[in-house]
């Protein structure tokens, strides 16, 4: 788990502005919804957290230092599509995170270290329903058997802060029910901060334990990318995960 | 009546499609190869099947009266030996370039244009270079080969690299793959289909320049055979050669394309 802090954060491409002075304080542990409009910076926000964009202006902090310039382990990603190796099983997909950390050189796990990471990975594999379909490549699956996937293949490098782009966009509605049930049970378990974007209102209120809405104070309609987006609400929801998986 | 492009033959049909030009063409030239035999019994450009299956028998189960050799058998063992090594070393090279210009900036930044560069030099016009440097063995055929595949294929495989999603690449780092993790682990085995896609495609130029390169300076070999016969006008010796090489190179392809989908069964179910 990690606090997140961000102190008046601007980011630009070239003369757009697509984050304006963005201040936000997420304590340890929180499922923070994202909400916008299209287009309005919030997957931007996703990967200046994620360390593969700067901010052009401001400080963004993770347990109050400055968070390190490239993606690791700390953070988990999962983006709405190709967060899967096409050329990995779903095990070794799974397995992935644990042999990347624990073999250095190989960057694969043998003997006693291979069957506990197995177990682990098959233990997790059940508990999202994908034990059945272990030996399969991730074409072979659908579209939530693969976001289901990638959650954990995330999940299992034990992040203190899991990032979801939209993770459940692509997903008719009867899936997602099934997903946030899954989403909540390894976030209460794995005691992680999420940050999750989506485009569903009803879901981020149903999900989240404070909901941010990312949107324009000010427009030109002469110039629209003079003004960027910041934080217009910033809503504390329910507070606790196990209340909202009994319900 | 639908569409031309909606039709599709059925099982039968299609085969009997698929032999129907070579049939055409064996006709055409029984057809062409009687007419001008009764015209002129001595003419050589189009033998008889008689005359044909001779000169392959001679060629391939007659030991040579001057060397003893079997000439078929020698010439194609030593071709096949040039090229297949020439391929080995091209696809080596081209997979290593092409990993690490796709993978690693600073390494583009240096190697992607100059071999881009060399990649346009016409090999044949370096052919006399290498002969002088190289002396007329076997070195200076292999790396005409060399030279001329292996550009191409660097620039293919480094093509696949930069086409893997950024996200597959940013998400590798978030479970903790270092650069080397990322290049042999990830980007790598995703590359091997299209090394074979790419020496697929090179197969065609390698067996040219291996022709080129034993018509001008060899002892052996299949390019060597065919232009040595050719001041005799020896067609019955030129055309099964011509024959025989195409179905070796087929069956190189052919052999290659097994290998691709036994290999990496998942990057057929991906297409
Ligand atoms: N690398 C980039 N270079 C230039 N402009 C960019 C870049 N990435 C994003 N932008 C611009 O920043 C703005 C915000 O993009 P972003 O992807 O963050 O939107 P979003 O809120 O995630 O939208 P959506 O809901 O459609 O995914 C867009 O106007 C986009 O054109
Ligand atoms: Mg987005």
């Amino acid at each position: 788990m990690a606090s997140v802090t961000v102190k008046r954060l601007w980011k630009e491409y070239g003369r757009q502005v697509v984050l304006e002075n963005l201040n936000l304080r997420i304590e340890d542990g929180e499922f923070v919804t994202i909400v916008g409009a299209s287009g309005c910076g919030k997957t931007t926000f996703l990967r200046l957290l994620l360390g593969v964009e700067k901010p052009t202006r401001g400080e963004l902090l993770i347990d109050d230092k400055p968070i390190p310039p490239e993606p690791g382990p700390d953070r988990g990603i999962v983006f709405q599509r190709y967060s899967l190796f096409p050329h990995l099983t779903v095990t070794e997909n799974l397995l992935l995170g644990l042999e990347f950390t624990g073999s250095r050189f190989l960057g694969r796990l043998f003997g006693a270290k291979r069957r506990t990471a197995l177990e682990k990975a098959n233990a997790l594999l059940d508990s999202i329903g994908l034990y059945a379909a272990r030996d399969k490549y991730p074409s072979q699956l659908s579209g939530g058997m693969q976001q289901r996937l990638s959650i954990a293949q995330s999940v299992i490098c034990e992040p203190e802060i899991l990032l979801l782009d939209e993770p459940f966009g692509a997903l008719d509605p009867g899936i997602r029910a099934d997903m946030h049930e899954i989403i909540l049970r390894l976030w209460s378990q794995n005691r992680m901060t999420v940050f999750m974007i989506s485009h569903d209102l009803k879901e981020s209120f149903q999900l989240g334990t404070r909901l941010l809405v990312f949107d324009k104070r000010r427009q030109d309609p002469q110039d629209p990318d003079a003004y960027g987006a910041t934080v217009t609400y910033n809503l504390p929801l329910k507070a606790k995960a196990t209340d909202r998986l009994a319900a | 009546m639908p569409r031309l492009i909606n039709l599709h033959p059925p099982r039968g049909s299609a085969a009997f499609l698929a032999v129907l030009p070579f049939l055409v063409l064996i006709a055409a030239y029984l057809f062409g190869s009687n007419t001008r035999l009764e015209a002129n019994p001595d003419d050589k450009l189009l033998p008889s099947v008689a005359t044909l299956v001779d000169t392959v028998h001679a060629y391939a189960f007659e030991e040579d009266r001057r060397s003893g050799e079997v000439l078929l058998w020698v010439d194609t063992w030593a071709s096949l030996k040039r090229i297949v090594v020439a391929l080995g070393i091209s696809a080596a090279i081209g997979l290593g370039l092409g990993l690490t210009i796709g993978a690693i900036p600073y390494i583009r930044a240096l190697a992607a244009p100059f071999v881009a560069a060399v990649s346009m030099i016409p090999p044949l016009a370096i052919l006399p270079v290498l002969f002088i440097v190289l002396g007329l063995g076997e070195v200076a055929k292999i790396a005409l080969i060399v030279i001329g595949v292996t550009p191409v294929i660097a620039r293919d495989v480094a093509l696949r690299a930069g086409e893997l999603p950024t996200e597959q690449l940013i998400k590798a780092q978030t479970l903790g793959a270092s650069s080397w993790l990322l290049s042999t682990r990830i980007i790598l085995p995703q590359l091997w289909p299209r090394l074979i896609d790419a020496v697929r495609l090179q197969l065609g130029c390698a067996w040219l320049f291996l022709i080129a390169a034993e018509a001008i300076a060899s002892t052996e070999g299949l390019g060597y055979r065919i232009f040595l016969v050719r001041r005799y006008l020896a067609m019955d010796v030129i055309l099964p050669y011509v024959f025989w090489i195409t179905l070796l190179a087929f069956l190189m392809d052919w052999m290659l394309r097994i290998a691709r989908r036994r290999l990496f069964p998942w990057a057929e179910s991906q297409r």
